[in-house]
């Protein structure tokens, strides 16, 4: 098995791991990534958040990698050296990618549903810059509605391509599309039409920002006061293992799992989503598990015992 | 006269007919290396040759050839990048209109060293009128039996197509050409794998500039030693100079490789000096991606030897003191130009045409040239001239394909070497252009000659 | 193929189409989308409406959004009505230096129109492009499939009126 050393932490990884991958196999100083997702095939590279420095090729070519790579899209080599938060070169780059990314973004967060879980955020936090340098008028574009259930805000796009992958790979026809070049590209079906098919709401999870929104918990809550609980049903469409937002008894929306690096556990139906928003349609199985350094785990108190247990250990509790 | 190995028979009237093209040796190589020669040996070759791709990159052909992935049941592809857009440069144009049948040649010989039973030739979409020559071109190939199947008795079947683009410079990226010759948008794919590993609908592919397969027909003729006799050092052979801007004779050009960028501009064999009895300020000597260099860097090297028209030489003392040879898009300016000007210009260009799959391209890009305008138009700060520094760092080395680099270098260099008009431009806004930005010659003469 | 018809071009167009078809893999269809998308924009007024790019995804056996993915990549796609000749004038630094900003100028003053802008008779359209491969021969403008180069006032009038006369003659 290939090893790998990042920040100087050494570990073997199976054939065919990228840096990425074995990163978060370490658990620790992993690089951000706003468009790679495990789970949707050709995805990443594109943002370039995750650039590393690669200072020793592998053990048969030590040779340094010239420019800073995508950790996404680099499988580690034998012997590889990968410097990430221990380079400056790097820090100094990503500092720069996440300027661009947000020279076009809106400063419409407090109208967001996507605050406080956008990734966009968490990235700004972490490695932007306290003040805009970009001077200039921001890319507009008119909100639109895609179906009955699902809004486009293209404003707030990052162009991170995991939207139409999924339409691509989970759904029987891809209607919508990056449109136009450069700049001026977007996510569009040209002409308005609604993307109806079994699995479109899953385009929301996968959005890393506010750009595909759940239209039907549009504006009624910020994330940060529901509680997210575990719950499962017997689903013909899809494994059936869901997010279940509450407010008060009240399921205000319904999303999949999300594991430790924001992605999808597994991929959810439209039923599931949309279809079933009362408690007893599902199995309830706990308090889901937040991130401590999340926003909305400020509003976990009920569930903070839980929280910090591993997930097997909360399967049989009851919610409040 | 210099030698010429690619136009000497370009000036030959009815060249572009394959029976005059045939009756001044044209299509000789096919017999001795269809039938005398192995595929390898072909590649063999080229690599004695030393020929380096003529696209831009330099990177030697032979070297190239040779990673193609042979272990695989899969077809091979060949493809000629004759997506010729880089700012500055019209040489393949040039070679395809006039010799159409000396890059066919090329092809049938690279494509049998390659092992492709079908090649096609990706012209960008504007050179439609291109297109027809060679279409016709190939046709007159095949009635002779020089494609088709069986070529010349050796068992050799070929295929040609002409694909054409449609209007992005990006497909001049290996990746992002085979994405739109698979009838997609001009993506660069991510790297690894590499195209000769996967290319084309998966498939090993080998892409190739123009006239560096044009090059293979007399590395073939001669010999690649015979070749590599020709010009200095590691750049050998011959190469097209596409020469434009404020000079008496603007045109493509056959080199040898190492002469003097002196002798290129000044004598009448090529630019034949400036124009308008005007001073040179300025020469971008490689197509608009490469340093723009002023006239006290462009004819010394940074040890007083007179800088030559090579890969090296070219780029002799880094992006401090060099710049780069390029494709070969020789642009010459005049001291009445202003720089921040041209590269407010190309900044625009890049812009236009980035892809948009990367955000420091995709945001970068259009971010330079408008802090770029700003300055130009007289409304620009200090500040922003060390912004525009900052923004074109973050891109170089930053994004998925070349294009970030190209269109962080000019600007880059032009503060480098030019950051006193960027300079004038934000001291004396008002003296530089009016405040609704109509064209005014004169204006920016006077401003040229006070700096 | 049976629905190269709907495609509604004329008998030439059309076995052009179908011989662009058979240079590629009869799995990979959608490698003829740019060649196609050209020969069916000549026919069809200069610019591809939606049913006209439906009608070329049903042939390519794609997508209908992978071609309007593709045609609005392109600059050369028109997506929108344009002109009966689009003068493209190329602006990129070589050309800008010998004189392009000035031929620009001059044509919005002869055709009364502003870059981006179509005359109102449907005549011209006036754009600006990015470098075409004729820096030597600057300024210069493409018509259709032709390169105009070495450009001068005198040149543009000569052109522009041959262009008028010949289509004043067709009708």
């Amino acid at each position: 098995m290939p090893k790998v050393t990042i920040d100087d932490i050494s570990l073997e990884v199976p054939l065919g791991t990228t840096i990425l991958q074995a990163a978060r196999m370490i658990g620790q100083n992993v690089p951000p990534a706003m468009c790679y997702y495990s789970k949707l095939e050709g995805s990443g590279g594109k943002c370039r958040t995750c650039l590393v420095q690669v200072v020793a090729g592998s053990y048969k070519d030590p040779r340094p990698m010239p420019k800073l790579v995508a950790s996404c899209r680099t499988t580690v080599m034998d012997g590889m050296e990968v410097r990430n938060t221990t380079s400056s070169e790097v820090q100094e780059a990503r500092k720069g990618v996440t300027e661009f990314l947000l020279a076009n973004h809106p400063l419409d967060c407090p109208v967001c549903d996507q605050a406080g879980e956008c990734k966009l955020q968490d990235l700004s936090y972490e490695h932007g810059l306290s003040k805009s340098r970009y001077e200039f008028k921001r890319r507009e574009f008119d909100r639109i509605d895609i179906g009955d259930k699902i809004q486009l805000h293209m404003n707030r796009c990052i162009l991170c391509y995991r939207c139409t992958q999924v339409a691509e790979q989970l759904t029987p026809e891809r209607v919508h599309g990056v449109l136009h070049r450069g700049e001026h590209s977007e996510i569009s079906t040209m002409i308005e039409k609604a993307i109806d098919n079994d699995f479109s709401g899953n385009m929301i999870d996968v959005c890393p920002v506010g750009a595909l929104t759940d239209k039907t918990f549009r504006f009624k809550s910020r994330v940060w006061f529901t509680k997210p609980v575990f719950a499962h049903r017997n689903c013909p469409g899809c494994e059936g293992k869901v997010t279940l937002w509450y407010q008060g008894s009240e399921v205000l929306r319904v999303t999949s799992r999300k594991d430790k690096w924001g992605e999808a556990e597994s991929f959810i139906c439209n039923s599931c989503r949309f279809d079933h928003k009362k408690t007893e349609d599902w199995v309830i199985e706990g308090p889901a598990k937040i991130d401590s350094h999340s926003v909305i785990s400020q509003n976990h108190m009920k569930f903070e015992l839980p929280v910090i247990q591993p997930l097997l250990t909360t399967e049989n509790e009851q919610t409040a | 006269m210099a030698r010429k190995l690619l136009l000497e028979l370009a000036d030959i009237p009815q060249i572009q007919n394959i029976d005059t093209y045939i009756s001044h040796g044209g299509y000789r190589s096919l017999e001795k290396a269809l039938k005398k020669m192995t595929p390898d040996e072909i590649t063999e070759e080229v690599k004695k040759s030393g020929l380096r791709g003529r696209g831009g990159a330099g990177f030697s052909t032979g070297l190239k050839w040779s990673f193609l992935d042979k272990s695989t049941d899969k077809p091979r592809y060949l493809l000629c990048n004759a997506d010729e857009s880089e700012p500055g440069t019209f040489k393949d144009r040039y070679l395809m209109e006039k010799l159409p049948h000396l890059l066919i040649e090329g092809m049938i010989l690279s494509s049998y060293a390659l092992g492709s039973n079908t090649s096609y030739i990706y012209i960008r979409g504007e050179y439609m009128f291109v297109l027809r020559k060679l279409e016709k071109a190939i046709q007159e190939a095949y009635s002779k039996g020089f494609l088709g199947k069986n070529i010349l008795n050796s068992g050799f079947d070929l295929d040609l197509y002409v694909h054409p683009g449609a209007g992005a410079y990006i497909c001049g990226e290996e990746t992002a050409l085979i994405e739109s010759l698979e009838g997609k948008r001009g993506n660069p794919r991510i790297k690894p794998p590499f195209p000769a590993v996967s290319g084309l609908w998966g498939c090993p592919t080998i892409v190739n500039n123009v006239e560096s397969i044009a090059a293979v027909v007399p590395i073939i003729n001669d010999g690649g030693d015979e070749y590599a006799k020709i010009g200095l050092g590691k750049s050998t052979g011959t190469k097209l100079i596409s020469a434009s801007g404020n000079i008496q004779k603007p045109g493509v050009y056959e080199i040898d490789m190492g002469i003097t960028v002196e002798e290129f501009i000044y004598s009448d064999e090529y630019c034949g000096g400036m124009k308008d009895g005007l001073e040179l300020k300025a020469c971008v000597p490689g197509g608009s991606s490469v340093p723009i260099l002023p006239r006290h860097l462009l004819f010394r090297e940074s040890n007083g030897d007179s800088r030559r028209m090579t890969y090296e030489s070219l780029s002799e003392g880094g992006f401090t003191s060099g710049s780069m040879l390029g494709s070969g898009g020789f642009i010459v300016y005049d001291e009445k130009q202003c720089i921040v000007r041209n590269t407010w210009n190309f900044a625009r260009f890049y812009h236009h045409e980035s892809c948009g799959q990367c955000s420091p391209c995709r945001e970068g890009t259009g971010w330079m040239e408008r802090i770029l305008h700003n300055i130009e138009n007289g409304r620009g700060t200090e500040d922003d001239i060390q912004l525009l520094w900052q923004v074109q760092k973050n891109i170089e080395g930053n994004t998925i394909c070349p294009l970030g680099d190209a269109a962080a270098w000019p600007v880059a260099a032009a503060i480098r070497h030019f950051r006193h008009e960027f300079e004038y431009h934000v001291k004396y806004p008002e003296r530089v252009f009016d405040a609704d930005h109509t064209y005014q010659p004169e204006i920016q003469q006077t401003y040229s000659l006070t700096t | 193929m049976t629905n190269l018809q709907e495609l509604s071009i004329s008998t030439e167009a059309a076995e052009n189409v179908r011989r662009i078809i058979s240079q590629y893999p009869a799995d990979k269809k959608k490698s003829a989308l740019l060649p196609v998308l050209h020969i069916v924009q000549n026919e069809t007024e200069g610019w591809l409406t939606i049913n006209t790019m439906d009608n070329v995804a049903k042939l390519l056996e794609i997508t209908p959004i992978e071609v309007y993915e593709v045609a609005t990549f392109y600059s050369m796609y028109h997506i929108e009505p344009v002109g009966k000749h689009v003068i493209e004038v190329c602006q990129t630094g070589p050309c800008m230096i010998c004189g392009s900003e000035k031929l620009v100028h001059y044509l919005e003053k002869k055709l009364g129109i502003l870059v981006g802008q179509t005359t109102p008779d449907g005549m011209f359209t006036l754009k600006t492009v990015e470098c075409l491969g004729a820096c030597g021969y600057a300024p210069m403008f493409q018509i259709g499939e032709t390169y105009y180069e070495n450009l001068t006032e005198e040149k543009v009038d000569q052109i522009l009126d041959s262009l008028l006369s010949a289509t004043s003659s067709n009708i």
